[in-house]
């Protein structure tokens, strides 16, 4: 059972990724049906290994490619912190785009390569080798590109070039790295510490430059981060994807992976680049949140929030210590239910009351109650308000970089702060403060599914924030794999 | 029943002669009734089968060899099957085989015109000359199995009649024969120098050194005029456009392989000895040329057929790079069987993707009745199948995981970066990232919004399918690589592990 299982969690994906492929566009109710049971046999099977793993359990495939060139996968405690996200995200961004494209053109091929990137994601997740990790990153770069030009207007079309531009240069440098380590090494798994220790220091150095640039692109480190906001012009269900449970988490995820399982934290403090990686993640952190401010349309503006948020995983992977590492790690999660919340909202609040920018917000707590309310919560936590989770990610953040002796971290957290205070309180403020415009249409929250994803995620954020202390908590488990695997 | 299926396999059963003999017979049949779906569907279902037999029996028994009615060379045909040949023979069967099924609706009617008439013969004689090619173990008998392939070749380019059909055919037709005399000439310098034309005799025999090279260079420019090998590759764009679908899909997926196959052979088994470190980085540039120009040129097409005509220029390019990246001089290379092996599955994994690819545009052709790029924007939502196919076939093409085309790009990039060739890596990373340009603006066009509504022919279903079958094999080949790579093991000669 416990090789199966990963095999298993794949087709969760897989299976209906095929079958949906495969139904006639009108078929509606047999396609939402299969999206459906395949999200929850997921979500069931994470639930069951979630346990598992818990008790030391670690469950593995091996399927040979070539001598010396194998697709391993291994799920360890990392690996479900990122599995579990991304399957319970799946579930409810699959029902929020259901409601969302109602009865839109190529929805088979949409939901067809909706499915295929979560099996991606959970490939990703559960790579137990380097080269099974860019197998399944590339087949997220591909399966994601339809969701990008859905729309098929120019737009569209070039902001899918832009993606293909920077995620195929990105995955040329990743590609070049790994083949160039693995010449060196044999096959890198990241169960097995201490693998290159051996090698040259400046082959080294080059090799993580290689491999961080390449993953800097997903993970939208400045000034990779280009793609980003022109991938916007998708739908929000797809911005969903995006920004909170594939796109950009892998390549927060890879770096954790590359900095903790090929090199370890010693040698990259040792070989000296662990620091231009956290000023790097820092300076994106404030540039991107100063873009963000720049910005007049909803979806834009949150684009460069996550641009900037989603450097704090990097940052804390960058900074050498267990509070720094346990913030990182658990910002993966709190990122991705923050995030989601707000994506989800701009996309309700366009699809129900057409309102794009910021100066149409004006009155829309009354107008969409529960969507202004779950977007507040979503805000709030942004900057870092307690008890919503984003509060704990900086206060681990902060204490780590104490630990590590890098007190310009704290400078740079209360900064994004206030940044994000910036940016996201005046939404906030005309929603709830500001009268509608005369003309404005009436509230419509009627389609509870376009409105409930959003209202459960913010829920989801308060309480990985107040129950942060439980067991089983994104807090706990992630102090269970820094004190499991990286604590010396 | 399992002793009896052993049996089958003993290598007294001669499976490579029946891999020649059956589509010989083949042809025959269909020249004297006509492509009737009676005798194609049999007859191409046999010709796989006997592929897939021949392979099994590489497996259980290793290297077999034949000589046919028991004449012993240099009077009789001998033949050679290792696991290199079968990997190719099986190649040709799947592609064929799909082939076939895919054009019996578009040739069905043997007595209307002459076109219909003349394909299925051509077909299988094509086959059984590729078949021919794959297991000759001497010279002289290649190149009969070469003339027929050229022949075969050209008659097939010509099919659709037209006039400039005719022209290209023509010029196809003169680099061919160009390349023919080349081939001619150092064989007669060999057997001037060694007095044999078998293989295996020639490779354990030693001559005269001047002669022995000016023969292989003679040999190898003629069989690249025949490869499209770059700077010779003039004649392969509106050939190969210019063929009806199924054809394009056979010349451009197996028959520039069959010259490949040879010049792999001639330096790698049957003058091991004679490569220099000059000659082999001077074809690897030649190859690097050929993946830049053809992409960029590729990038420039207006019409989707020539698109992809030019993008097997390019994908041709990476074969030579298996020279310079096997090295040469005396210096054990470790990453020599790497260079190789990825070499010789690009052009396995190439086969039925870029096959996959010219029936898809087949199919465009057939439903919109053109092949312009900008008449077929927006046909993924009217044909979702084939738009999905040549997706999966460019994806292998790029050398994106999962899929052949990325075992093959990930074993060459092994040996380049492990020999040190950072030029070579570029090439490979930049051809991947070249060949992603011109193809993703194809999918761009299929996945944009259609400008009103475009009104389609239909298309059979299963033509559809086939297509998508051999999208989906590429693909496959990169996730059950193993079985391949092991079949490449067997009968391997040193120099194709330990570097020229």
């Amino acid at each position: 059972m416990t090789q199966a299982m990963p095999l298993l969690v794949l087709s969760t994906s897989l299976v209906p990724a095929v079958v949906i492929f495969l139904l006639h566009e009108a078929q509606q109710r047999l396609r939402t049906a299969v999206n459906l049971i395949g999200a929850i046999s997921k979500l069931m099977l994470v639930t069951v290994m979630l346990d598992g793993v818990a008790r030391g359990v670690v469950y593995e495939t091996r399927l040979i490619l070539l001598p010396e060139l194998e697709l391993t996968l291994r799920v360890d405690a990392l690996a479900l912190l990122f599995l579990t996200l991304s399957a319970f995200l799946w579930l409810l961004t699959t029902i929020y785009a259901i409601s969302y494209l109602g009865r839109g053109p190529d929805l088979s091929r949409f939901f067809g390569f909706f499915s295929l990137c979560v099996a991606a994601t959970a490939g990703i997740a559960m790579s137990g080798t380097l080269i099974s990790f860019f197998i399944f990153y590339e087949l997220l770069t591909l399966s994601t590109w339809p969701l990008v030009v859905y729309h098929g207007n120019a737009v569209s079309l070039a902001a899918g070039r832009r993606y293909l531009a920077y995620t195929l240069g990105g995955s040329a440098s990743l590609l070049l790295g790994i083949v160039w380590l693995e010449s060196l090494t044999g096959p890198i798994e990241f169960a097995v510490a201490g693998q290159v220790a051996d090698l040259n220091p400046h082959t080294l150095q080059i090799v993580f430059v290689l491999l961080i640039g390449g993953l800097g692109v997903k993970a939208a480190l400045v000034p990779l981060h280009g793609w980003l906001p022109a991938a916007m012009v998708a739908p929000a269900p797809v911005s969903a994807l995006l920004h909170a449970v594939a796109v950009v988490k892998a390549g927060a995820f890879g770096i954790v992976r590359i900095i903790y399982d090929v090199y370890g934290t010693a040698l990259v403090h040792d070989l000296g680049v662990g620091l231009p990686l956290a000023v790097l993640a820092s300076f994106t952190i404030v540039y991107a949140s100063l873009r963000a401010l720049q910005q007049s349309e909803i979806k834009r503006r949150l684009a460069f929030s996550t641009v900037s948020q989603i450097s704090y995983i990097a940052l804390g992977a960058a900074l050498f210590g267990p509070f720094a590492t346990i913030g990182g790690l658990v910002h993966l999660v709190h990122q991705g239910l923050m995030k989601i919340t707000l994506f989800f909202c701009a996309g309700a609040l366009s699809k129900q009351l057409h309102i794009h920018t910021i100066e149409e917000l004006d009155g829309a707590g009354r107008r969409m109650p529960w969507t202004m309310l779950a977007f507040s919560i979503g805000g709030l936590g942004m900057i870092g308000v307690p008890p919503i989770a984003g509060f704990v990610t900086k206060w681990y953040l902060g204490i780590g970089a104490l630990q590590a002796g890098q007190a310009w971290v704290i400078l740079v957290l209360a900064a994004s702060s206030l940044l994000n205070a910036a940016y996201f309180l005046p939404l906030i403020y005309r929603a709830w403060f500001l009268p509608a415009p005369a003309d404005g249409e009436t509230a419509n929250e009627r389609d509870r599914w376009l409105v409930g994803p959003a209202v459960a995620t913010a829920l989801a954020a308060i309480l990985t924030g107040v129950l942060a202390g439980m067991e089983f908590s994104p807090l706990a488990w992630a102090t269970l794999i820094v004190q499991r695997d990286y604590v010396p | 029943m399992i002793p009896a299926a052993t049996d089958l396999l003993a290598p007294a059963v001669s499976w490579p002669a029946f891999a020649v003999i059956v589509p010989l017979l083949a042809g025959l049949a269909a020249f004297v009734v006509g492509g009737r779906t009676l005798v194609v569907l049999p007859a191409a279902s046999l010709g796989f089968l006997v592929a897939l037999m021949a392979t099994a029996q590489v497996f259980a028994h290793g290297t077999v060899e034949h000589a046919i009615g028991g004449w012993p060379p240099p009077l009789g045909i001998r033949l050679r099957l290792d696991g290199l040949a079968a990997a190719f023979l099986l190649m040709t069967g799947v592609v064929a085989g799909a082939v076939a099924v895919f054009a019996r609706p578009a040739f069905a009617d043997p007595d209307e015109t002459p076109g219909d008439f003349g394909f299925w013969p051509l077909l299988f004689f094509m086959w059984a000359g590729l078949n021919a090619v794959f297991l000759s173990a001497d010279l002289f008998n290649l190149f009969v199995a070469l003339e027929i392939l050229t022949l075969t070749a050209v008659a097939m380019v010509a099919l659709a009649g037209k006039a400039d059909t005719f022209a290209a055919a023509l010029r196809y037709l003169l680099f061919a024969l160009f390349g023919s005399l080349a081939y001619l000439l150092g064989v007669a310098l060999l057997y001037g120098a060694h007095g044999t034309l078998d293989m295996q005799l020639l490779g354990a025999a030693s001559g005269p050194a001047t002669v022995t090279v000016i023969a292989g260079a003679l040999m190898t420019a003629g069989l690249m005029a025949k490869a499209a090998l770059f700077p010779l590759h003039g004649w392969l764009p509106r050939a190969h456009a210019g063929a009806p679908a199924p054809a394009s899909a056979m010349l451009s997926a197996l028959v520039v392989k069959a010259p490949f196959y040879l010049i792999a052979r001639l330096w790698f088994d049957i003058l091991p000895g004679i490569a220099t470190e000059a000659m082999a980085q001077g074809l690897g540039a030649l190859g690097a040329a050929a993946i830049v120009l053809g992409s960029i040129l590729a990038f420039r097409q207006a019409r989707l057929k020539l698109l992809v005509a030019y993008s097997t220029v390019a994908q041709l390019g990476y074969l030579m790079l298996i020279f310079p990246l096997a090295g040469s001089g005396g210096a054990p290379q470790p990453w020599a069987a790497a260079a190789w092996t990825g070499g010789i599955f690009h052009a396995l994994a190439h086969a039925p993707a870029k096959a996959a690819m010219f029936l898809t545009a087949g199919i465009m052709m057939q439903a919109v009745g053109h092949d312009r790029l900008d008449g077929l924007i927006g046909i993924a939502r009217k044909l979702p199948m084939p738009a999905f196919a040549f997706g999966l076939a460019a994806v292998s093409l790029m050398g994106l995981p999962p899929s052949g085309g990325f075992t093959a790009k990930y074993l060459l990039l092994t040996a380049a970066i492990a020999s040190g060739q950072w030029v070579w890596v570029a090439v490979i990373l930049g051809g991947g990232l070249l060949a992603a340009a011109y193809l993703f603006r194809v999918l761009n066009r299929f996945l944009s919004e259609p400008q009103g509504e475009i009104a389609l022919s239909p298309v059979p279903r299963g033509q559809q399918i086939v297509a998508l079958c051999l999208a989906g094999l590429a693909i496959l080949l990169g996730l059950f690589s193993l079985a391949p790579f092991d079949l490449l093991q067997i009968g391997r000669l040193p120099a194709t592990i330990e570097g020229l």
